[in-house]
């Protein structure tokens, strides 16, 4: 996993809630069996017509936004569990996903891929999104270690999990962290009574 | 100290406690199939590991499988190499696969339970959101992301913050033509769906303690689409009976034992939840949804509420404030890992039994397994499906989310017994409306929208 410590860009902006994993990566793309090449179809159906032209009214196609950001509305990720939902959004490009509300399964999905969510408030959202109508190539700053978000004057804390921020700034996962508990794990069998 | 159900099985699955508030916890079994698992495979044998607990492992093929001839090879490449990815790593790995052919498979939320493989008290994951199904029998089960799927390979654990608790109660009687996918259907319209995020729900009172295992599936199934990380019912003699005699079930004097251990999993008369919410059967009618999110559900007689989302009526084609009775529907499908089971087939059945659906509708039966369609066709259920016009298919998850060849055409309206409506779920502009299984078969026969009680009564 590649460590994320700090991210400045300019943000892609999506303020549509309850944004799906079924809208990130459609089922039918879901038949690989690699985790690379996701992004080309991300967002596929809002992104693409039924003849593969891309729509223009969609703001992954528009040229003047761009960026490792995205900004999303409330409820982002929510659905089945796929995790080339976070594999689609970080092969495309981002490393930053920010949003006021997050489903479980993808928060820990974008967290075990090096994708980092940020929960801001409503009213940070909002902010957030105006800066970005006003300014496309508005810069918003992430510093991950003192866990700060920033837009032009405005800074934001964000929390996250102690644990998965040494993950994420280290770019260890989960995997290293057990092997190196196997010992434990044992204990734990040979006492358990499982019916 | 008082406990909930939730907490006493979790306590008794930490293998370690983490500074910062996170645990370690062990998994008692882990369901895979050909989807979420090939990139997991890679991944254990990019770092030179071993599969830790290869025998706490099950596998099926379910989710890319074509419903059709499933004797002849996969015509799709794609679906083909997945299916063969999985057959393959099984086969490296010694995991035990009930794949295309063997009497076993199919999805993989209706095998575990029906083979005996799912039980009270267990830790059970998957890489499949749904796996909250097997929370019926009182078990932690929850989906997980591929990720998590190589975790367990590796160290059969996984790293997890404890979701707080919520307990659902849910008294009464339900009346004719309500069943348990109206009950979940009814309480993630109330509650939305994000209303559960972050909460493990434990489904209690006298409506669920008269649901049959297969109906208790049906809501635990559901709990993930109102954001909820699973859920979860007590065991009792319902669950002690359905699991007796089953293939991987425990047997005489092991079985003694462990029903007596999964009798005492309940939540304490004192036990203390985050959150708790009360409905009443006597709220709960027959239900559909109108919109693209499983929360945007009504009852069948009601109008589309006014505030509802634009864009979402702008997709399903509706309008607000109308009402959907007499909608023409193109479509039908009947299966899921929600409604797939013996029982739902036999209700939809007994429904259609010498009738004859609408002639402009296609309709899909897609029986949840091979035992399933096995014994479907023992009772001779297929036969009244095919004489109402009903094309009963083979094992898979099929239109439930459209992988395979069976999708819904653009623009087309869908009466399904499946669990999500998303916007292109069962097809790209694939128009859904979540219904129970009896009001699908009733709008088969109608070839519009009804309230299934005036069906019954006439
Ligand atoms: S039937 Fe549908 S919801 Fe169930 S496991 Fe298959 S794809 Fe998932």
């Amino acid at each position: 996993m590649k460590p994320l410590v700090h991210i400045s860009s300019s943000a892609v902006p999506m303020p549509i809630e309850n944004v799906d994993t079924d809208q990130i990566i459609p089922a039918r793309f879901l038949k690989a069996i690699t985790r690379d090449g996701f992004g080309d179809n991300l967002f596929r159906d809002w992104r693409y017509d039924r003849g593969g032209e891309p729509k223009q009214d969609f703001v992954l196609n528009n040229p003047i936004y761009a960026g490792e950001i995205l900004v999303a509305g409330k409820n982002f990720g929510c659905g089945s569990s796929r995790e080339h939902a976070a594999w689609a959004l970080g092969d495309y490009g981002f490393r930053v996903i920010i949003s006021s509300f997050f489903a479980d399964i993808f928060k820990g999905n974008a967290l075990n891929n090096g994708l980092l969510p940020i929960t801001v408030s409503d009213q940070a959202l909002h902010t957030i999104f105006q800066a970005i109508e006003a300014d496309p190539s508005q810069e918003l700053k992430v510093n991950l270690p003192e866990q700060k978000l920033s837009c032009g004057e405005e800074e934001w804390s964000f929390d996250i999990d102690g644990y998965k921020k040494q993950c994420l700034l280290n770019g260890h996962d989960d995997i290293d962290f057990l092997l190196s508990i196997k010992d434990d794990i044992i204990a734990f069998e040979q006492e358990q009574v499982i019916y | 100290m008082s406990k909930t159900l939730f907490d006493k099985i979790w306590d008794a699955h930490v293998v370690k406690s983490l500074p910062g508030g996170r645990d370690v916890i062990y998994i008692d079994r882990h369901l895979i199939h050909e989807v979420t698992s090939p990139q997991a495979f890679a991944g254990v044998e990019a770092r030179g590991i071993d599969i830790f607990r290869k025998e706490k492992i099950v596998a099926t093929a379910d989710h890319n499988v074509p419903t059709r001839d499933q004797h002849l090879p996969i015509r799709e490449a794609m679906s083909r190499k997945q299916v063969q990815t999985l057959v393959d790593n099984c086969a490296a790995h010694d995991i035990p696969l009930y794949g295309l052919g063997h009497p076993y498979q199919g999805i993989v939320h209706v095998i575990g339970p029906e083979l005996g493989i799912t039980r009270p008290g267990m830790t059970i994951v998957c890489g499949d959101s749904h796996t909250s199904t097997h929370g019926a029998f009182g078990s932690i089960a929850f989906g997980i992301g591929t990720s998590q799927v190589e975790q367990v390979m590796a160290s059969q654990c996984l790293i997890l913050d404890r979701p707080k608790t919520m307990r659902i109660t849910v008294d009464g009687e339900l009346s004719p033509g309500s069943s348990s996918k109206d009950i979940i259907l009814y309480i993630i319209s109330k509650l939305t769906a994000a209303g559960g995020t972050g909460y493990f729900v434990e489904y209690a009172g006298s409506a669920i303690r008269a649901l049959s295992m297969e109906a208790r599936m049906t809501i635990c199934n559901m709990s993930i689409e109102m954001g909820a990380r699973g859920g979860l019912i007590a065991p009792d003699q319902v669950t002690i009976d359905y699991i007796r005699g089953k293939k991987f079930a425990p047997q005489g004097a092991e079985l003694e034992a462990a029903e007596q251990y999964w009798l005492s999993l309940y939540s304490d008369d004192m036990a203390v939840f985050d959150v708790e919410h009360h409905f009443h059967t006597d709220d709960i009618a027959p239900m559909i949804t109108y919109g693209t999110n499983p929360g945007m559900g009504m009852a069948v007689t009601d109008n589309i509420p006014s505030h509802s989302d634009t864009k979402a009526l702008d997709y399903m084609g509706f309008e607000a404030e109308e009402s959907l009775l007499g909608k023409r529907i193109e479509h039908v499908f009947i299966g899921s890992c929600t409604n797939s089971r013996i029982e739902d087939l036999r209700a939809v059945a007994q429904m259609v039994q010498g009738k004859r659906k609408a002639s402009h509708v296609s309709v899909m039966v897609v029986p949840g397994s091979k035992q399933v369609e096995a014994q479907a066709k023992a009772e001779g259920l297929d036969t009244i499906f095919r004489e109402a016009g009903f094309d009963f298919r083979e094992p898979g998850c099929s239109a439930c989310l459209g992988m395979n060849e069976d999708k819904i055409p653009q623009g087309e309206y869908c009466v399904s017994t499946s669990n999500r409506n998303f916007e292109g779920r069962q097809g790209p502009g694939a128009r859904t409306l979540l219904a129970s299984p009896i009001t699908a078969a009733a709008a088969a026969l109608a070839g519009h929208i009804v309230d299934v009680r005036t069906v019954i009564k006439a």
